[in-house]
């Protein structure tokens, strides 16, 4: 396509683009994230591409490989419009009947609609699955009209259209005062207003100004930012253009996941396709403003999160972060004012320059505006990618739209903010998503991760997770982070192999305290939440440890025995071939024996036996 | 991808300090891991002092100074996949294999990574097998993955040999 000099050139091709789609009587939309493609939707993709064909309507549907739409457990998901039909668990084998009959007849294939988990009832249309209809996705939603490779799609459905805005006609002040007036904050963790963050840094004197997207994500449970990179990127695109533009950026950096192959690709042809475009590059649009963004790829490191040591990153160095005596609005990437917010963050962007700051902040609360993307996964019926106006409570999220706990079990807390954040008690769970609100309950919106946990969950064994992970990633230049971590797991470890004391909790509670006043960056300030949180709700569970030297969930290996029912044993021999250990004997069909000296508690044969005949006690 | 020599990798790079992680992305995809040559060759190239590129590949995760098995398996760490049973499935493969992650097997076959998350959070726990993921895994599962692997290397060595 040529370079597009005018905001009218790009408005020409818009309408062109249009009128070429005008033959266009039906959609499919095949989800291509992450998560469907773990469950083969390439080849149902493929499957279904060749069926449009050999029908001879290539012209007449349209196949979009969109990304994520967010209901991951239902995977490979299909959308097919007119009608908005959802059909999901779709294999290759189901493609000619979606052709024949829904796309073709306009008839709805029973079996593949969704199943509720609660109620048995089976829905048609996306709208009405109550996993959908409790949320507000204002940006997740746009992920199903786009194919993420192509830049028309995204240009059809109305992107581009903030950007023309900030160049001709609003001045950089008055950007950064929508931004500001609409109350939007930081979606990657700290929830700093970003209108403010704008607005220090397009004061801060320099001749260069860096905008950096976090697209690192480091928290082990969320992925939120890999969804919206992945299946929509110029949305984020568009939201760096107008920061850059406010700012006065010329150049800008997406710091993207290693471990994340296809948003690294997906952002890599956006940013080709927006530099052919003219989009990016020298003289937007015939404008004054010119623009470039280079893809940047993670290491791997959690600190990598922190402002200074992702910078640190991009500039080919180590991760480690600096004290921020000066802001990195002032002193940022190559000691340059730089301004650094997370995907969701931009994408968030220019739907606010386009409908206007009242338009943001119609949903939300007082202090926290807008929608919130929040990745719903562990112990729960519906996992997968969630988008709630700031305000709902996590009971809503958790049982209206997460259907409450899987296989019957009950659910006890729920885990937000990952490594950062804390958890949450069930009788907390009234609670509002709101910055603040669980800042206060000792937890954290953070980027959005919520592990549901169970009955079957040990909060003692969470909060060693968090330490552990913790411990490797802490880069170990400060000492209250590299040894306060090292002594919290100690204390933690101790507790859950049955050698722990009363008195150690105290101790944990200073060392808590001293880790979160004196450590360097916010990765060592925050790392003792997970402690802290589980103390203050679940302190039950760490007496029943001390002092019963029980595990009430059945987890610390330490403290439990595994055995055999006699009466609830078939003598399979399942359990026998699955232990790596060869700790389990017996014969076809008589009742099997754990070797209490070999067994290395791994739990590998629980996990197998149809029976329900291991127990642990 | 055809293999590229070093030199292709830092065409366009040379003496740019700041391109270090990206090259040795670059390198690690291209030889599976990072070799020392290539470590004193782009020291060199870049204009970092070897030291700098050995802290740099030694200090983040992604890098990996040894060559890994042929078949490597991921295991996700994540929170998602913690809740969900994945220390079974890492107990399932080390007792299997015999090795720690990080370690290959002695006959080269196989190597373990743990890693942080692998962004599939909704279907795991998740085990990626030279890339590719599998959902909803099972200590069984994994164990038929891993001897469905083996055979498959058996058979070709047999095909090899009997060519």
């Amino acid at each position: 396509m040529p370079r597009l000099n005018s905001h009218r050139e790009l408005e020409h091709l818009r309408e062109r683009l249009r009128e070429q789609r005008q033959n266009i009587t039906t959609t499919v939309m095949v989800c291509g994230g992450t998560g469907c493609r773990t469950s083969n939707s390439q080849a149902v993709i493929d499957a279904v591409r060749d069926e449009l064909s050999s029908q001879g309507l290539d012209d007449s549907v349209r196949l979009c490989v969109t990304g994520c739409h967010g209901f991951c457990e239902q995977g490979p998901v299909i959308i097919i419009e007119p009608g908005n039909i959802f059909y999901c668990h779709v294999s290759p084998e189901d493609a000619f009947e979606i052709v024949y009959q829904t796309v073709m007849k306009g008839e709805v294939i029973e079996r593949l609609l969704y199943e509720d988990t609660v109620s048995g009832e089976r829905f048609k249309t996306e709208a009405e699955i109550p996993f959908y209809k409790a949320q507000d996705r204002r940006i997740l939603s746009q992920n199903r009209l786009v194919d993420p490779c192509a830049i028309e799609d995204y240009i059809v459905a109305g992107g581009y259209s903030a950007l023309p805005r900030v160049l001709n006609g609003i001045a950089p002040e008055e950007i950064i005062n929508e931004i500001k007036s609409a109350g939007l904050r930081g979606r990657g963790g700290g929830g700093f207003p970003t209108g403010r963050k704008w607005g220090d840094c397009m004061e801060a004197p320099s001749d260069e100004k860096y905008v950096i997207c976090n697209a690192d994500e480091g928290d082990p449970g969320a992925y939120m930012d890999r969804c919206v990179l992945e299946g929509n990127p110029h949305l984020v695109l568009e939201g760096m253009m107008v920061g850059a533009r406010a700012v006065g950026a010329r150049k800008g950096y997406i710091y993207v996941r290693n471990e994340y192959p296809l948003a690294v690709k997906n952002s890599r042809i956006a940013v080709e396709q927006a530099r052919e475009l003219g989009l990016l590059g020298d003289n937007i649009l015939g404008s004054s403003f010119s623009f470039d963004v280079d893809i940047a790829r993670g290491g791997g490191a959690f600190v990598c999160g922190e402002s200074t040591a992702l910078m640190a990153s991009i500039e080919g160095k180590v991760g480690e972060p600096r004290a921020k005596d000066v802001h990195t609005v002032v002193d940022g990437l190559y000691h340059k004012p730089t301004t650094l917010n997370n995907v969701e963050t931009w994408a968030n962007v220019p739907a606010i320059i386009l409908n206007g700051s009242s338009w943001f902040a119609s949903k939300g609360t007082k202090a926290s505006k807008g929608t919130k993307i929040l990745a719903l996964t562990g112990r729960i019926k519906n996992t997968g990618l969630v988008e709630v106006a700031m305000g709902t409570s996590i009971r809503e999220v958790v049982f209206d739209i997460g259907g409450g706990g899987a296989n019957g079990n009950s659910i006890k807390a729920v885990q937000t903010g990952g490594p950062s954040g804390g958890c949450l008690p069930l009788d907390k769970f009234d609670l509002a998503i709101d910055f603040d609100v669980l800042a206060e309950a000792g937890s954290m919106i953070g980027s959005g991760g919520m592990v549901v946990m169970d009955e079957e969950t040990c909060m003692l064994d969470v909060a060693k997770y968090f330490l552990t992970f913790l411990q490797d990633e802490s880069c170990g230049k400060c000492v209250p982070c590299r040894l306060g971590i090292d002594r919290m797991l100690e204390i933690i470890t101790d507790i859950t192999e049955g050698r722990g004391r009363m008195e150690q909790l105290d101790l944990l509670e200073e060392l808590a305290d001293t880790v979160s006043q004196t450590a360097l960056c916010g990765l060592g300030k925050t790392a003792p939440n997970p402690v802290l949180s589980t103390l203050r709700y679940f302190r039950p569970e760490y007496e029943a440890h001390i002092k019963e030297k029980k595990c009430p969930a059945g987890v610390c290996k330490a403290l439990i025995t595994y055995w055999i029912d006699p009466d609830k044993c078939t003598g399979c021999g399942v359990c026998i071939s699955g232990c790596v250990h060869e700790a389990i004997t017996g014969e076809k069909k008589e009742v099997h024996v754990i070797d209490a000296q070999l067994c290395q508690k791994c739990g590998i044969c629980r996990s197998e036996c149809k029976f329900d005949a291991i127990q642990v006690v | 991808m055809p293999p590229q020599t070093l030199d292709q990798i830092l065409e366009g790079r040379r003496s740019q300090p700041n391109q270090l992680i990206e090259v040795l992305h670059d390198v690690q995809k291209n030889y599976g891991y990072i070799p020392k040559e290539a470590i004193q060759s782009v020291s060199q190239s870049l204009g970092v002092p070897l030291i700098e590129v050995y802290r740099v590949a030694s200090f983040y995760k992604a890098f990996r100074l040894k060559p890994s098995g042929k078949n490597v398996l991921t295991m996700c760490m994540g929170t998602a996949c913690h809740v969900r049973g994945s220390h079974l499935l890492l107990d399932q493969a080390t007792g299997q294999l015999g090795v720690q992650p990080g370690e290959v097997t002695s006959d080269g076959l196989f190597s373990i990574e743990h890693v942080n998350c692998l962004g599939a959070c909704a279907l795991g726990p998740i085990v990626a097998e030279n890339g590719s993921y599998h959902h909803h895994m099972t200590p069984g599962k994994l164990r038929k993955l891993i001897k469905t692997l083996g055979r498959q290397e058996t058979e070709d060595n047999h095909d090899a040999q009997a060519k």
